[in-house]
């Protein structure tokens, strides 16, 4: 390290700025493999915890009746008998190969019924996020600008209680304002079939988007409201006003960059709530994403099904948290330097 | 005890610090309202099944009746009589949620102070396992195990406190690291004080402010979590009434009979809202106090 800094204080800015480059790199290189390792952790986790609990898999297969025989040649077709860290091996070999084995109840391949809910969840999180963040933007702002105000304080009061709620209490009132009771303008339950895309049936999304929708708004815009009042109260922004600059000059130019730094973080971390949030707004509106194909496959004891949806949104939960870490991470030292 | 006091004076000071705490969060408007809140919602779901005017789980009039004829809120899917069920309904919440808080909370703060003082090894190791569980959202923990286990009130206690122990901490870490280096705590360490008794004589006292809305926080989401469960049908299982469960069951009759979901919603909502209170309010005063 003396090294190193020696000789860029000799040669210049040049290897100083690589010197940092290499710092950098060896910093989110050690992050990327910390991430690696704990997702390891995580899969062993999820294994153990389901299959080595009680319970006899081939007795779910063959039901209650099945002679003892057939159990057993079940159990070796599964690799039950093998111990379990051999079973936990080629579960981990098996997945990164893509065979993710198949359904107990119906036989079909994990990974065939997977990419078509997965499709499902998919559409209906991005089509959620990519409505929320511009609200979620204009709603914090304009909260900030009014700070204190009639508008603010409805506005901290409502996101208040629509960030303590569960989501199914959210999405519940909404179907009764606008699927049942009240008005009946959306359908109130929003079953795809498998043949068709989402997409196709535009009415029957809007409700379940909406319910995360309102849910991410109410917590990402109270974000982006500390974040701008924090920078409009910075010297650079009160320096900007003493100059005359015009408010919308002010808002657009200097404010709102610096404002969005924290927000990056912010919008992973409203990513991993819409993953954690779509297992129970599926199952409220009958979507058939593979939120609703977990609710089903722990109902029917579906141990290899049950197993990759929750490898699947304990990563992507993870994922998303993990990229939140790192840019706050940056962000705040960035603002330090 | 005063024995002790005389030797190691530093030590009073923390009671004192404690109770003046408790008197700024009091101060509060917010936390006042969502003590309250919790504290009504709470007796209501223990002691309202003497209230209820019919038995909770018997049928007594046409499925999905509405209000009148003596019934309050109308009767549900079976035709039980809404506004006994509503009174019942909390027993199971009304201890599982407030339980699960203090234990997370507890276990939570115990291991981010750990971490905070002892750093290096215990401190990687301690936030690696915490980052292994953070993985799981609440909910997706509990279906985890209740898939291979089935549902019992036990269960559901120690998987949601499991779910919520990582959050805690992280923000007591957090709280914790920046008192770890004040003068205070190093005296303490030069004088031989072993860790276990500094962390909990030291450091404790001086994060009572961020535990108090920790345990706001993990309040509503216990509430969340187990409500979602119940709702789910993975907790609480019929015919015992409960909250989450009552708006499932009566879902499909949301036209002709609102009240049999939305008499259970409210509670729920009266409940997670006030834990939310508490923590909003309890931050406030802690960036009021810090901003002096």
């Amino acid at each position: 390290m003396t090294e190193m800094i020696a000789l860029s204080s000799e040669r210049g800015g040049d290897r100083a700025k690589r010197a940092s480059r290499v710092r950098a790199w060896r910093k989110w290189g050690g992050k990327a493999l910390q991430g690696v390792l704990t997702l390891f952790l995580v899969s062993i986790l999820i294994f153990f915890a389901t299959q080595a609990m009680p319970g006899d898999v081939a007795k779910v297969i063959l039901g209650v009746n099945a002679t003892p025989e057939r159990l057993e040649v079940v159990r070796e077709q599964l690799g039950l008998n093998l111990p379990l860290w051999q079973q936990y091996v080629n579960w981990l070999l098996g997945i990164l190969r893509g065979d993710w084995g198949n359904s107990l109840t119906n036989g079909i391949p994990v990974a065939d019924t997977l990419t078509l809910r997965l499709r499902n969840s998919l559409t209906l999180g991005v089509l959620a996020l990519v409505i929320m963040l511009p609200i979620a933007l204009v709603v914090g702002v304009v909260a900030a600008q009014l700070k204190d105000k009639a508008f603010d304080k409805l506005f901290m009061g409502t996101s208040m209680v629509i960030n303590a709620v569960p989501e199914f209490v959210l999405g519940t009132v909404l179907i009764a304002l606008f699927g049942t009771t009240v008005f009946r303008i959306f359908p109130p339950v929003a079953f795809i079939p498998p043949a068709d895309m989402p997409w196709w049936h535009p009415m029957a999304l809007v409700l379940p988007v909406a319910t995360l929708i309102i849910g991410g708004v109410a917590y990402l815009s109270r974000l982006v409201r500390v974040s701008f009042i924090d920078v409009m109260n910075s010297e650079y922004i009160q320096t900007a006003q003493l100059k005359g600059l015009s408010t919308r000059r002010i808002l657009y130019r200097h404010a709102l960059p610096n404002a969005l730094a924290p927000i990056i973080p912010a919008a992973s971390l409203v990513a991993a709530f819409l993953i954690g949030g779509t297992v129970v707004i599926e199952y409220l509106f009958s979507y058939p994403g593979i939120g609703l194909t977990l609710v089903e496959s722990v109902g029917n004891r579906d141990l290899p099904l049950i197993q990759a949806v929750v490898l699947i949104i304990a990563s992507a939960y993870f994922v998303f948290n993990f990229i939140a870490d790192l840019f706050s991470g940056s962000g705040a030292n960035g603002r330090k330097g | 005890m005063s024995q002790q006091n005389e030797a190691l004076p530093d030590l009073v000071q923390p009671e004192r610090e404690r109770s003046r705490t408790l008197t700024r969060f009091l101060s509060s408007k917010q936390v006042r309202w969502g003590i309250g809140l919790v504290v009504v919602t709470a007796l209501l779901a223990v002691f309202g099944r003497i209230l209820a005017p019919y038995a909770p789980t018997d049928p007594i009039t046409t499925p999905y009746a509405p209000p009148g004829n003596g019934l309050l809120l109308g009767s549900d899917q079976l035709g039980r009589d809404v506004f006994s069920r509503v009174l019942s309904g909390g027993l199971y919440l009304a201890w599982m949620a407030p339980l699960s808080a203090v234990l997370s909370v507890g276990i939570g703060a115990t291991i981010g102070m750990v971490s905070a003082y002892y750093r290096g090894w215990v401190d990687t190791i301690l936030m690696r396992f915490m980052d292994v569980l953070l993985a799981f959202p609440g909910l997706l923990m509990a279906l985890m195990f209740v898939s291979v286990l089935g549902p019992s009130p036990t269960l559901l206690v120690f998987l949601v406190v499991l779910a919520l122990i990582p959050g805690v901490a992280r923000v007591i870490r957090g709280a914790a690291i920046p008192i770890c280096h004040r003068e205070f705590v190093l005296w303490a360490q030069s004088v031989g004080i072993p860790g276990r008794k500094l962390i909990a004589r030291e450091i404790l006292p001086n994060i009572t402010s961020p535990l108090l809305v920790e345990l706001g926080v993990r309040l509503m989401w216990a509430v969340g979590i187990l409500a979602s469960i119940s709702f789910i049908g993975y907790g609480i299982q019929p015919p015992t009434p409960d909250w989450g469960l009552m708006v499932s069951e009566n879902r499909t009759g949301l036209a002709t009979q609102p009240w049999a979901v939305l008499a259970p919603i409210v509670m729920i909502v009266l409940f997670t809202v006030g834990g939310n209170l508490i923590a909003e309010g309890g931050a406030r005063v802690i960036a009021r106090t810090e901003g002096k």
